[in-house]
């Protein structure tokens, strides 16, 4: 059962071929047998998710139910879950039950989604490898002494492992796209204000955007129609209609203008990893695509633009964890300064505090021009150079990832190599633009990911071109050997 | 810019974050490496070019002023730290 898509399974749901409860406890089964080894997951929730089941299989009796209903799935530990733990990875959230649903989980709640429980990620979602949590690493499950990337990590390991059908994550510069490349799997990353962020514990809110991590682009399409559109309590969330993502996903691919970024090919790419992505492209141009050569010039300003505007909005996001509403309180705080500088200093791990500290320091008083300024206007020209791109092109492709998963602790002691990884991802983020990620041929076992970038609002368009490649390839359905069973 | 000792401990205080000692000279490297990583943006020149605060350029959308929100008061108390008769305590502030 495990080794099947959403929509292999619904399938089977809806003509009865089993139910929801028996899929939920194959699935709750193999996290028991497989989870204290990858630590995938944070918390696992096996009476609500029987329960959730128990509802599902009552709407498939009566033929009420919808492409999700039924299916077990995890849930990114950022998103607030009303009864449930919600850390977000750290020791600031260890005691936070959540008093409320976050629109993503209400809306797939709505779905008949069961939600398996919560996966594990980088604290506070900064991070590239999972390493950052306050609950430790999360395992590669294809090389369980590589990392699984992050932040989105434990979502990834779990859905790779097959111990969730599809997951959650959210991408504030990669933390979607990189996990899934690094665990072979389809993760989209749409545009900014697609999804609703109400509930989602934010980390910089110009930036932020949750969205699916899937076997498939079938699969994607799926859960993104649940959780997209507008959302009057998130006052950044986009009021434009939501398409019919599954209606789109056949389109010929015939006279499909593909832009390949010279900036996405050069140096620091895995030469091997240039390889997997050519032989993909060959595949769309065996589809009738053209590819056009492009340029996104200001490409190198990316990584130093997004470390210094993230920083900054988590430096004024992390400002509410400050001992008093909920959260971690220090021991017999002696002052109220001394209660919110030890409940912070002992809440959060050394990558938040560093990341607290150079956005503190960002917009401080004299350094506002010449760091938060300077890279709001070079975040202009990061946007105007793809806004430049898709007047010739309807796609942009190149590598997710400059490498395939590295081994645990092998980046730890230097934040700014770790931050290197992002080197592909972060310029979507920053323009604001869907993006996502799909497996392509591995290399030495290890999944490589393809990066389609899209214009605003042209997840339709992304979900169409990975579903024609996997139509033609096999790569998406391929699962690590040590888990089959 | 290369932070000393003394720098961190301001940018610390600003946070209101506690830090342990033996970590600061850690720190003070650490947050000059990531400076020396953004202040390659310097080299781009932005003369005339508008600052980018929304992805979207959209405006903030506005709402009439009305009460949206159901009283969750004793349900959002129940996690707190420490609270009595409604009110979230912390230690005295006015002598």
């Amino acid at each position: 059962m495990h080794t099947k898509t959403i929509v292999e399974l619904g399938a089977g749901l809806r003509a009865g071929e089993f139910t929801s409860v028996e899929l939920t406890r194959h699935f709750l089964d193999r996290i028991d047998r497989h989870n204290s080894e990858l630590n995938a997951f944070v918390t696992v929730t096996p009476e609500t998710a029987l329960q959730e089941a128990e509802a599902a299989d009552r709407l498939l009796q009566s033929d009420q139910a919808g492409p999700l209903t039924g299916i077990p799935i995890a849930q990114k530990d950022i998103f607030c879950t009303q009864g449930v733990k919600t850390s977000c990875g750290s020791r600031m959230l260890d005691n936070f039950i959540s008093p409320y649903d976050a629109s993503v989980v209400e809306r797939l709640k709505q779905a008949g989604i069961v939600s398996l429980g919560k996966a594990n990620m980088d604290e506070f979602a900064m991070g590239s490898s999972n390493e950052t949590s306050f609950y430790g690493a999360v395992r590669n499950p294809w090389d369980t002494q590589r990392v699984p990337g992050g932040s989105s990590g434990g979502s990834a390991a779990a859905v790779a492992a097959r111990l969730a059908v599809a997951a959650t994550g959210t991408d504030t510069g990669g933390s979607i796209r990189q996990p899934a490349a690094l665990c072979g799997l389809t993760g989209l990353k749409p545009t900014y204000g697609r999804v609703s962020r109400f509930g989602m514990i934010a980390f910089a809110s110009s930036l932020d955007q949750a969205g699916p991590m899937t076997q498939s682009a079938q699969d994607a399409a799926l859960v993104l129609q649940a959780i997209a559109g507008f959302d009057p309590r998130d006052s950044t969330c986009a009021n434009e209609p939501v398409p019919g993502y599954t209606l789109t996903l056949e389109d010929s691919l015939e006279g499909l203008r593909i832009g390949l970024p010279e900036e996405y090919f050069g140096e620091g790419l895995d030469s091997a990893i240039a390889a997997s992505i050519e032989a993909a492209i060959e595949v769309y141009k065996g589809l009738g695509a053209e590819v056009v050569e492009i340029s996104l010039p200001n490409t190198a300003l990316a990584v130093p633009t997004y470390y210094v505007v993230a920083p900054a909005e988590c430096s004024s996001n992390l400002s509410r964890f400050d001992g008093v509403r909920f959260g971690y309180r220090c021991e017999a705080p002696k002052d109220l300064e001394d209660l919110y500088k030890r409940s912070r200093g002992e809440g959060f791990g050394s990558e938040v505090k560093r990341r607290i500290m150079i956005g503190t320091y960002a917009l401080s008083a004299g350094y506002y021009d010449a760091y938060y300024l300077k890279a709001q206007q070079t975040r202009h020209l990061i946007s105007d150079d793809f806004s430049k791109a898709f007047e010739k092109v309807d796609v942009i492709m190149g590598p997710t990832s400059p490498a395939t998963a590295f081994g645990l602790g092998e980046k730890t002691d230097d934040p700014v190599t770790m931050y290197l990884n992002d080197i592909y991802t972060i310029a979507a983020n920053l323009a604001g633009l869907p993006a996502m990620s799909l497996p392509v041929e591995p290399v030495n076992g290890l999944p490589v990911g393809l990066q389609i970038i899209g214009n605003y609002f042209a997840e339709g368009k992304l979900l169409n071109v990975a579903h024609r490649y996997q139509r033609e390839t096999q790569w998406h359905r391929q699962m690590p050997e040590e888990f089959v069973l | 810019m290369s932070l000393e000792r003394s720098d961190v401990e301001k940018i610390a205080h600003l946070a209101r974050m506690a830090l342990d000692e033996s970590q600061i000279d850690t720190y003070a490297s650490e947050l000059s490496n990531i400076l020396a990583l953004v202040e390659q943006l310097e080299q781009a020149d932005t003369s005339g070019i508008e600052p980018m605060s929304h992805p979207l350029h959209m405006a903030q959308r506005l709402r009439n002023d009305e009460v949206t929100e159901a009283d969750r008061r004793e349900a959002n108390q129940a996690i707190a730290p420490q609270v009595e008769n409604g009110l979230y305590l912390v230690p005295k502030v006015i002598e």
